[in-house]
């Protein structure tokens, strides 16, 4: 085969498979819904969906049904309504767009969702908590709140003072799954078969091992994918197919096109060349999407790595493969760990930046604080001022929202945007006039696989 | 049991009441006085403490187990915010977040409260933010204390029991000595006494509403805050009796409940203005220091025995998950358990948990037909005209209808 039809096969493949295979679960979501199957409604931080998936329920992520709303332009309809209702315009937005899209009785611009039969959710975000509350008042759904406690000491490492420390924490979260499985065999009215969970357990070993190398892949230069825009596509395979043979098959055909674009210098623009290699920190700004992206690509900016990967993927950047020899102990073990590097992500996440601007040879970090998510948002502000004092890198602080669209002002982000790419540029330039590059830039970069 | 000169050394380091009340003036005058003192944001007691060569515990709301920080000869003291000008702490968070984060850090910016051990708890989403905000600002250790969110669980009890062992060793780093069980049953004992007499001062605002109108219990309550329980105690032990002969007329006014008053305070003006037409005989407000109901058994070992009660005997507040304690049964509890009329259901701006609960209490109020006011605050509010003017039409509404 020559090197061009390769390129044809292979280069866009994730976007193209990506896309279908969210179609199809959608498409498996409405005959659920159409059929009154009992779904299990998780959340990406903590979802459990191994456990879930081993009793064969669909599973509901609410989070992404309510992004997608956002992304598919029509998240005001759902908005408007939940504040109808009483929601304050100050709550979470995907809150607010679930609550209207069960009111509506399922009704979603992909498909039609099935009604919860039971929630898990973690304590890695308090809205879960308040949300899971909501189907409770709503429909009496059994609400199971898995405690996972994360990190204690204020700073991110280390997690765990001692060894006890952590099984202390990972015996509690045991417990809680083990309490949690009869729920589930009512639920869904099958037996829990411990070998069906070890195929499942393993499926998402493969996808974890691709999903790191993947994200390690974007270190070359061009960066073969963007974080934020690809990423985003990747997350959301990564969460709704986790335990699936086609999502572990995704993500090592993923792992196979990204290292061709990277050996063939293939980078994530289509229609320019990377000038910018910047992090992202946050949620995206779903309401504008497509041209939020664009503003920085525009510029010639990539981002080779976010945050968002980091804590919407619930932790699974984290080297950790389940025991298939204990399984229930494992994947105890790997919720713990996964949901605090999660939440680390979001709430302590300086040291992590720092690390990932020296390996990634980042130029700039984009904080893009939401009023809809205090979770991710409320310490941006604060994290900046670290990153600022020990990395020679510009950072630019925009806030907005992931939905809700009377928040979000293309015209202050673009101006905004604009003169933080104007700073780069001339920064590059005095750089380029001096000769050399900063000690901070330069140095880590030049171990690095760029 | 302890002597009591052993209990006022643990109370002061210098063995000296930290507060010197006029308490032979008139009652008026001594809640003043402690007026003055709570709503000080340069925190006078715990300056004088320190002075005094004692150290801090600062826990930030909702609840902590104070027994802990007690019993290592440490003062807790509720972090709470205020009403102060912020000249630093804004520019360390985005725009969309409550008062109350801004204040506790900038208190511990400026130097007025910074506690040498603070312990926050991931109640909110905004609120787990602060521990990370603090280990980057603020050169005293913070610390992290997990309370269940799935109190059903059997194990819950057992885990938190071990989580209070682990605050603890730092709590004894902090203090430099260790805690014994006895240190911590006397601490407990003392707590008792003090939610004890907290529930004599609401007990008061329900029977006798005249007496005791919210802003003034709340600045009672808000004191034990901020000053050793012992002494806590022994102030209200002298007030109770006061207040409960004082000459106040009842008038016909509408009984109501305040609701979210958990986390952030509503300014003290805010309450007085409530007060102008209400009697607020129940409330929320600093729940946290009246979460446990009952009293803490003293048998056993004690951290199981906070650990239960935690979990089994206490209130409820819009950041514990608790599917046993739906918290619309709760207030419609509490509004019947305190004869009200009417509900004032307050949330503080930006506050996610509160606004999200305003929606549950509305509906839950909506069924039962109980008449209800809903509203936001801001801890530096200064204007109450508009809120007093639209109060007073929501009482008459329901007087003449």
């Amino acid at each position: 085969m020559s090197s061009a039809l390769v390129a044809t096969d292979l280069v866009g493949r994730g976007a193209r498979e990506g896309g279908r295979l969210f179609r199809e679960w959608y498409a498996g979501l409405t005959r659920a819904a159409e059929n009154g199957d009992p779904a299990a409604y998780v959340f990406v931080m903590g979802s459990l969906a191994e456990l879930v998936r081993s009793f064969d329920m669909p599973i509901v992520f609410p989070e992404i049904n309510s992004l997608q709303t956002a992304v598919r332009k029509t998240a005001d309809e759902y908005l408007s309504l939940a504040e109808d209702h009483g929601y304050s315009p100050d709550v979470c937005g995907y809150v607010k767009a679930d609550y209207a899209l069960q009111v509506r009785g399922g009704e979603h611009p992909m498909g039609r969702i099935p009604r919860p039969a039971i929630a898990i959710l973690t304590n890695a975000c308090n809205t879960y908590l308040k949300w899971g509350e909501i189907w409770e008042r709503m429909y009496g759904t059994p609400v199971a709140a898995i405690d996972v406690p994360g990190n204690r000491g204020a700073s991110p490492r280390p997690e765990w003072p001692s060894a006890a420390d952590f099984e202390r924490d990972r015996v509690y979260v045991e417990y809680q799954i083990r309490e949690l499985i009869p729920r589930l065999e009512q639920v869904s009215g099958r037996p829990f078969d411990i070998d069906r969970l070890r195929e499942v357990l393993d499926r998402t070993n493969r996808m974890g091992r691709a999903w790191r190398r993947l994200l390690e892949i974007n270190r070359s230069s061009p960066a073969v994918f963007d974080a934020m825009l690809e990423g985003t596509i990747y997350l959301g395979v990564a969460n709704a197919l986790r335990g699936t043979a086609e999502a572990a098959d995704y993500f090592e055909d993923l792992v196979e096109e990204m290292e061709y674009k990277a050996a063939h210098g293939i980078g994530a623009l289509v229609d320019g060349e990377e000038r910018h290699r910047l992090i992202f920190v946050g949620v995206p700004c779903y309401p504008i999407f497509r041209r939020f992206y664009q503003l920085f690509s525009e510029w010639g900016g990539t981002f080779v790595s976010s945050t968002y990967t980091w804590f919407a993927s619930g932790g699974l950047e984290d080297p950790f493969e389940y025991d298939l020899a204990r399984p229930i102990e494992s994947l105890s073990e790997g919720v713990l760990r996964g949901v605090t590097r999660a939440v680390n992500a979001m709430l302590f996440h300086d040291h992590a930046l720092i690390e990932a601007i020296d390996t990634f040879g980042a130029d700039g970090v984009v904080y893009h604080p939401v009023k809809s998510c205090r979770t991710v948002s409320t310490g941006l502000a604060d994290s900046r001022r670290v990153v600022l004092e020990q990395r020679d890198v510009l950072c630019l602080y925009i806030e907005s929202d992931m939905m809700d669209k009377r928040v979000v002002s293309e015209a202050q982000l673009k101006n905004r945007i604009d003169a933080f790419f104007e700073g780069l540029d001339s920064r590059k330039l005095r750089k380029g006039l001096s000769g050399g590059e900063s000690a901070a830039a330069a140095g880590p970069l030049a171990g690095s696989s760029r | 049991m302890e002597s009591a000169r052993e209990h006022k050394a643990l109370a002061a380091p210098s063995g000296q009441p930290l507060l010197d009340l006029p308490l032979d003036a008139p009652l008026d005058e001594v809640l003043g006085e402690i007026r003055e003192i709570v709503e000080d944001p340069a925190y006078p007691t715990v300056r004088a403490w320190r002075e005094r060569g004692g150290r801090v515990v600062g826990h930030f709301q909702v609840y902590f187990p104070e027994e802990l920080a007690h019993a290592a000869g440490l003062l807790p003291v509720k972090l709470r915010g205020g009403q102060l000008e912020r000249r630093e702490a804004d520019s360390h968070f985005g725009s969309a977040i409550c008062s109350i984060l801004r204040s506790v850090l900038e208190l511990a910016l400026n130097g007025d409260l910074r506690p040498d051990l603070m312990v926050t708890h991931p109640i909110c989403d905004a609120a787990r933010n602060l521990a990370g905000i603090w280990a980057r600002n603020i050169d005293s250790p913070g610390q992290i204390l997990y309370l269940p969110q799935n109190p059903e669980s059997a194990f819950a009890a057992r885990w938190l029991a071990q989580e209070y062992a682990r605050v603890l060793r730092d709590i004894e780093a902090v203090a430099g000595r260790a805690v014994t069980d006895a240190d911590l049953r006397r601490s407990i004992a003392v707590f008792n006494e003090n939610r004890r007499l907290l529930r004599r001062v609401y007990a008061i605002r329900k029977e006798h509403p005249s007496l005791l109108p919210v802003h003034e219990s709340w600045v009672l309550t808000a004191l034990g805050g901020l000053i050793p329980r012992e002494e806590h105690n022994a102030l209200l032990n002298t007030l109770i009796p006061r207040i409960l002969r004082r000459d106040a007329h009842p008038q016909d006014r509408m009984r109501v409940v305040f609701e979210g008053g958990f986390c952030e305070q509503p300014p003290l003006d805010l309450l007085r203005a409530i007060a102008d037409f209400c009697y607020v005989v129940d409330d929320d407000l600093l729940i946290g220091l009246r979460w446990i109901l009952d009293d803490v058994a003293l048998d056993g070992p004690p951290l199981d025995r906070l650990a239960e009660a935690y979990l089994e005997q206490s209130s409820y507040s819009p950041v514990q998950h608790d599917a046993r304690k739906p918290k619309e049964r709760m207030l419609l509890d509490r509004i019947r358990n305190s004869g009200a009329n009417a509900a004032i259901i307050a949330a503080a701006k930006m506050c996610e948990p509160g606004l999200d609960e305003q929606v549950a209490y509305a509906h839950a109020l909506d069924e039962a037909g109980i008449p209800y006011f809903v509203t936001e605050f801001e801890e530096r509010m200064t204007g109450f005209d508009h809120l007093q003017i639209q109060l007073e039409t929501f009482v008459e509404n329901i007087l003449f209808t």
